[in-house]
């Protein structure tokens, strides 16, 4: 069972500034979904939401069709996990934790949580506040997969872990994805790692949308040109050049384009090196321009 | 694994029709199911279905309801007849123009193509 997710028009307003304006955004349900945006950008904020934890300001949150906020059907079936999971008594030891949240979620799967628990070296003699940060990530991430909520979110809860342990948690999350097909919404920061998990990938910014799709279809809209300047500018007249870098007559840009093909097809008639655009670079491209647009 | 030169369900699909063309996987063989693939490469399970549907689509695989895929019996005759088509643009002419540019003639490469035996594995 996997759940539907609708923002319509949605403004989160903090005292002195706007974390969300305006968002309408729509998730289908039963995909990995990766949600992408730069420190401030509103993605934890977002998540909130959709963890039934605060109210917008204005506009609506829609799960399955239904308002989330205070909705006491819904929420149980859904799990926001955080950087460091804040719903733990950190007072205790591991088996209460995993008992709380087994009364909390329907779907908990105990053998599961046990085996992640020792997959991941979860101490069980010692209180959650003696914890590393890796340790309480990772107690976060076994809550996480084992409550099989049909909308789980991780937001950023891989810090603090080693690389191991992280590439455990994508495997982990594969596996267990295929086996209960859910709606996943993934946090990160560290993309070229996570992105081939993502089957759509969501990048904001200040709040707003900037683009959402398919992420294998994200990064073929993209392409870096390097080659003469004056060619460069010729062959991508009329569009926005991203990530410019120039040394002497040479010039390399990157432009995300409906036309891409056939700025592709066209760059490389004229001679110029036409590259492909990774997801984090793509990442970096668009959010640079727009802190650009926000300074003019 | 992938790279970030095209996208990644392609390259799946260009990995499995390589592996037809070198006879690893021969006709008539089943493939990996679309989970154990993405489990095996980490990759989201929707993509590797988009790369396995595209070979359906190409004709290379062929499904067998409930049971999964499987290498089509022309498979490997297609491939290499497609591949013929792109070998002198893809390969030879890129070829050429390197050999221009660094000053190797025509006729050294025709020389070395003519010395050299598919014995020693050139």
């Amino acid at each position: 069972m996997s759940l539907s997710v609708d923002f319509d028009r949605v403004t989160v307003q903090f005292d002195d500034r706007r974390a969300l304006s305006d968002l309408t955004v729509h998730l289908d349900g039963g995909k990995i979904y990766g949600l992408l945006g730069r420190n401030g950008a509103g993605k934890s904020t977002l998540l909130s939401l959709l963890g039934a934890l605060r109210k917008p300001t204005s506009g609506r949150v829609l799960v399955d069709g239904q308002e989330l906020f205070e909705n006491d059907v819904l929420t149980p079936q859904v799990a926001l996990i955080r950087e460091s999971p804040d719903v733990l008594d950190t007072d205790e030891k591991l088996d209460y934790n995993l008992e709380f949240a087994a009364q909390m979620r329907p779907g908990w799967d105990e053998p599961y949580a046990r085996e992640l628990v020792r997959k991941f070296a979860i101490p069980d003699d010692q209180k959650i506040d003696t914890f590393s940060r890796g340790q309480r990530s990772a107690l976060g991430i076994v809550i996480g997969l084992a409550s099989r909520t049909p909308l789980t979110m991780f937001d950023e809860s891989y810090l603090g872990l080693d690389t191991p342990s992280r590439y455990l948690f994508y495997q982990e999350l594969l596996a267990d994805f295929m086996r209960f097909q859910r709606t996943v919404i993934v946090s990160t920061h560290l993309i070229d790692e996570v992105a081939p998990l993502f089957e759509e990938t969501l990048i904001i910014d200040s709040g707003k949308l900037l683009v959402q799709g398919e992420t294998d279809a994200l990064r073929a809209r993209a392409r870096r040109f390097t080659g003469n300047a004056g060619t460069v500018d010729e062959v991508l007249r009329g569009e926005q050049q991203r990530g410019v870098q120039q040394l002497g007559s040479t010039k390399s840009a990157v432009v995300v384009s409906d036309r891409i093909a056939e700025l592709d097809t066209e760059g490389r008639t004229a001679g110029l090196e036409v590259e492909p655009v990774g997801l984090q670079d793509l990442f970096v491209y668009l959010t640079q321009e727009q802190e650009v647009a926000v300074q003019r | 694994m992938f790279d970030d030169r095209s996208p990644i369900y392609r390259q799946i699909a260009d990995q499995i029709a390589a592996d037809v063309l070198t006879g690893t996987l021969s006709a008539d063989e089943q493939v990996m199911s679309t989970n154990q693939y993405a489990a095996f490469y980490r990759i989201n399970p929707a993509t590797a279905a988009k790369a396995f549907q595209l070979l359906v689509d190409e004709g290379v695989l062929y499904k067998r309801r409930g049971i999964g895929l499987f290498v089509a019996a022309d498979a490997r005759e297609n491939l290499q007849a497609r591949h013929r088509e792109r070998f002198y643009p893809d390969v030879i002419d890129p070829m050429l123009r390197e050999a221009e540019a660094i000053g190797i003639s025509r006729d050294d490469l025709i020389a070395y193509i003519a010395a050299s035996s598919p014995e020693d594995g050139i």
